[in-house]
């Protein structure tokens, strides 16, 4: 993995330059936005839900060694493997060895963000096993060799013609038609000879409840209960921070996330895996990848809260119009922004600073992820361990000195005055200076209000006293 | 009531008949206040761009010049916003706390300070698109956000509806931010001016001849944006508004 750092405002703006993807985008996600808030509008106890939501994650990360044990206890009674996996690359050994001790080399998969945080594509594939991606918008971005765009709407960046292009080279389909149809069609018809072969099926998940040893998957396609069905060998890769307690505790996460996320009341299949079916195996693996790490973080392990509903990246009004791609990572938008540096925070240094602070993304966060504010704090983190700019901190600097004395700070400000005044255009607003690029810069003015202030209130409150006192 | 007005660096630098119009209106609601003139900025750009301890001597001379007042206004929710929940890099002692806690935003001060409501010499006939800044609507929460779903309310606009001949546009995203973002506007520039134009566009599409906001940040932001693609609208502080500015 490249540790440089990602050029999201580079690639935003790429993003942006393209006015049929860019407007999609935006309106496509806002549209999200705006079905989720009427969910909310016709549910009277939706903040309610949210706090309790939030405080279950709160006690459940807690307590997670204790339910981690209690989960891993139930499930191994109902009959399900239970595995543990330090990092990403353990979890591709543990998946590699379950496939070799059954002779497979196929893999249908449902999508899982956190098989692409642990590169398992990019590691099972050069072994000869064959992964393919069944939800549609996660094939397409397998077949384009891309990231995930978004937690739930993986291709959403794309529109229909792009995924006619795509489909039309691996599928033999005819590059012009984009009928989103004939397009879904296309993908059923080649997906559904590998379902029927694939000898291992893959799932990620949604939650863990410890209670009853089991987990559950919200899918709307469908492809999740295929992948996991299929084939006798199913194997289910999840975050140890998905876990809730008890099953009753359920509810409250199923009400919240797919209103959230798409704003329909509930997902299309709400699928509880127990145990294994008859002769076949199941197995779980729990992944920490630096989840452990966090939750020792004081500002930022309420993250882990998370459950992955991307109503923070449909609001972001920066994520609308940056593109998913731009973040450089499994993770994008608001909630990437707060995580990936805990995975690398060379590299994704510059996410933090994505953002105008606007705060969108802690109001509609449904687990109550002070979503903004870790940006904040992540900003200074990053700043104190030099991992920003240097040109940007040494302006900061001398800003700091110039704002500290205000006899210099008033120079500098006739400066700006009259630079205005008397800078030719060009240079004011060539290509360095990012403001004047698409846009105008202030009008010049006649005086300051300081020295308004000088002229009609200090000077005149100078006469009227010396008035009264004579 | 002695208070200390606090005029930021770029509406003292590009936009003074803002901080004039605040001074004035507090002087017609029957306020003495006072602009102490060592005043420059309450470091914000730093601590928001990570670089907190470079706040520090700014934040020392902001205490300097206000904590000789019971309450500091100004005009600028960003700023307020910033010294009430992030000025934190200077130590925090009583006279700290004393300004961290008792600094208005004009809006907030004029609606649950003063309490006033009628403003008799003021008279805009013009529709008017109001921008709520993020500082001032998910910060200091002076209007209801669309995100939770609560009961309406807008204190700018409760003050705004007291004058004469004012009508309001009512955009499609009212809440979405405009992109300003302080050096956001500049690391992330192409973003920052399309959120802008979306902004300016959607407000005019509205029917809004002006942007009314009580930000001037990103006013100033909103209008180089409007300015560089011809979107015809114009802007204007609310306290202008509010102390009779007719256009």
């Amino acid at each position: 993995m490249s540790n440089r750092p990602v050029p999201h405002a580079r690639l935003a703006a790429e993003f942006l330059k393209d006015e049929p993807h860019r407007h999609f985008h935006d309106e496509r996600l806002w549209d999200m936005r705006q079905k989720r808030d009427e969910q909310m509008h016709i549910m009277p106890e939706w903040q309610e839900l949210r706090e309790q939501a939030s405080r279950l994650k709160e006690h459940t990360l807690a307590h997670l060694p204790q339910y981690l044990e209690q989960f891993e206890e139930n499930a191994r009674c109902n009959g399900i493997h239970v595995h543990w996996a330090r990092d990403g690359a353990e979890h591709n050994r543990i998946v590699e060895k379950i496939l070799k001790d059954h002779g497979h080399s196929s893999i249908i998969k449902s999508k899982s963000m956190i098989t692409d945080e642990c590169e398992m594509r990019e590691y099972l594939e050069p072994k000869g096993v064959s992964v393919t991606e069944t939800d549609l918008g996660e094939r397409i971005q397998q077949l384009d060799n891309e990231l995930p765009s978004h937690v739930v709407v993986p291709a959403v960046q794309k529109l229909t013609t792009d995924v006619a292009k795509t489909f039309a080279r691996y599928y033999n389909t005819d590059p012009n038609i984009d009928d989103p149809h004939a397009l879904a069609e296309a993908q059923r018809n080649a997906a559904r000879p590998v379902l029927l072969s694939g000898d291992t099926g893959m799932t990620g998940g949604n939650f863990l409840v410890a209670e009853t040893g089991s987990f559950v998957v919200c899918t709307n396609e469908g492809n999740a209960d295929l992948s996991a069905n299929l084939p006798n060998l199913h194997i289910a890769t999840l975050g140890i921070e998905r876990l809730v307690p008890r099953m009753a505790d359920l509810g409250v996460f199923i009400r919240l996330l797919s209103r959230s996320a798409l704003g329909s009341p509930i997902t299309q299949y709400t699928t509880h895996f127990r145990r294994p079916k008859k002769g076949g195996e199941m197995h779980v693996i729990l992944v920490d990848n630096g989840r452990s790490e966090r939750l020792g973080m004081d500002d930022f392990w309420t993250s882990l809260k998370c459950i992955r509903c991307g109503a923070c990246m449909n609001t972001c009004p920066v994520y609308r119009r940056s593109g998913g791609q731009s973040y450089g990572s499994v993770y994008s938008g608001p909630i990437g922004a707060i995580i990936d540096p805990t995975f690398n925070a060379r590299k994704f240094s510059t996410l933090p600073f994505a953002s105008t602070m606007n705060g969108s993304c802690t109001n509609v966060c449904p687990v109550k992820i002070d979503i903004h504010e870790q940006l904040y704090k992540w900003r200074r983190v990053l700043a104190e361990r030099h991992e920003i700019p240097f040109v940007k901190r040494e302006i900061m600097k001398m800003a700091g000195r110039l704002l500290a004395q205000p006899t210099m700070y008033r120079l500098a400000i006739s400066g700006t005055e009259v630079a205005l005044k008397t800078m030719p255009r060009f240079v004011l607003y060539n290509y360095l200076n990012p403001w004047g690029k698409h846009r105008e810069l202030p009008h010049p003015v006649k005086e300051t209000f300081h020295s308004w202030y000088k002229k009609n209130r200090l000077n005149r409150t100078k006469t009227q006293r010396e008035e009264t006192q004579a | 009531m002695k208070i200390g007005l606090f005029i930021p660096c770029y509406i003292d630098a590009f936009y003074p008949q803002t901080g004039i119009a605040t001074l004035e209106l507090l002087e017609k609601l029957g306020q003495e206040a006072e602009y102490p003139m060592d005043q420059t900025c309450c470091g914000q750009p730093m601590a928001n761009s990570g670089c907190n301890r470079d706040a520090k001597e700014t934040e020392a001379l902001f205490i300097r010049n206000f904590s000789k007042y019971d309450v500091i206004v100004s005009p600028s929710g960003s700023c307020v916003h910033h010294i009430r929940d992030n000025f934190d890099a200077i130590e925090q002692t009583d006279e700290v706390r004393h300004v961290r806690k008792n600094t208005y935003e004009l809006v907030e001060f004029i609606h649950d300070v003063l309490k006033v409501r009628e403003f008799p010499w003021a008279e805009f006939p013009h529709k008017v698109g109001l921008h709520n800044s993020c500082a001032t609507l998910r910060s200091l929460r002076t209007a209801s956000m669309s995100e939770l779903g609560e009961p309406f309310f807008s204190k700018p606009k409760t003050l705004l509806s007291a004058v004469k001949g004012i009508s309001f546009a009512a955009p499609r995203r009212p809440d979405e931010c405009c992109g300003f973002g302080g050096t956001y506007s500049v690391t992330e520039e192409a973003v920052s001016a399309r959120m802008g134009l979306d902004k300016v566009t959607d407000h005019h599409d509205a029917g809004a001849e002006y942007i009314v906001s009580a930000d001037t940040s990103c006013m100033m932001h909103q209008q180089g944006c409007a300015e560089r693609n011809g979107v015809p609208i114009r802007f204007i502080h609310i306290a202008e508004i509010l102390n009779g500015a007719r256009a």
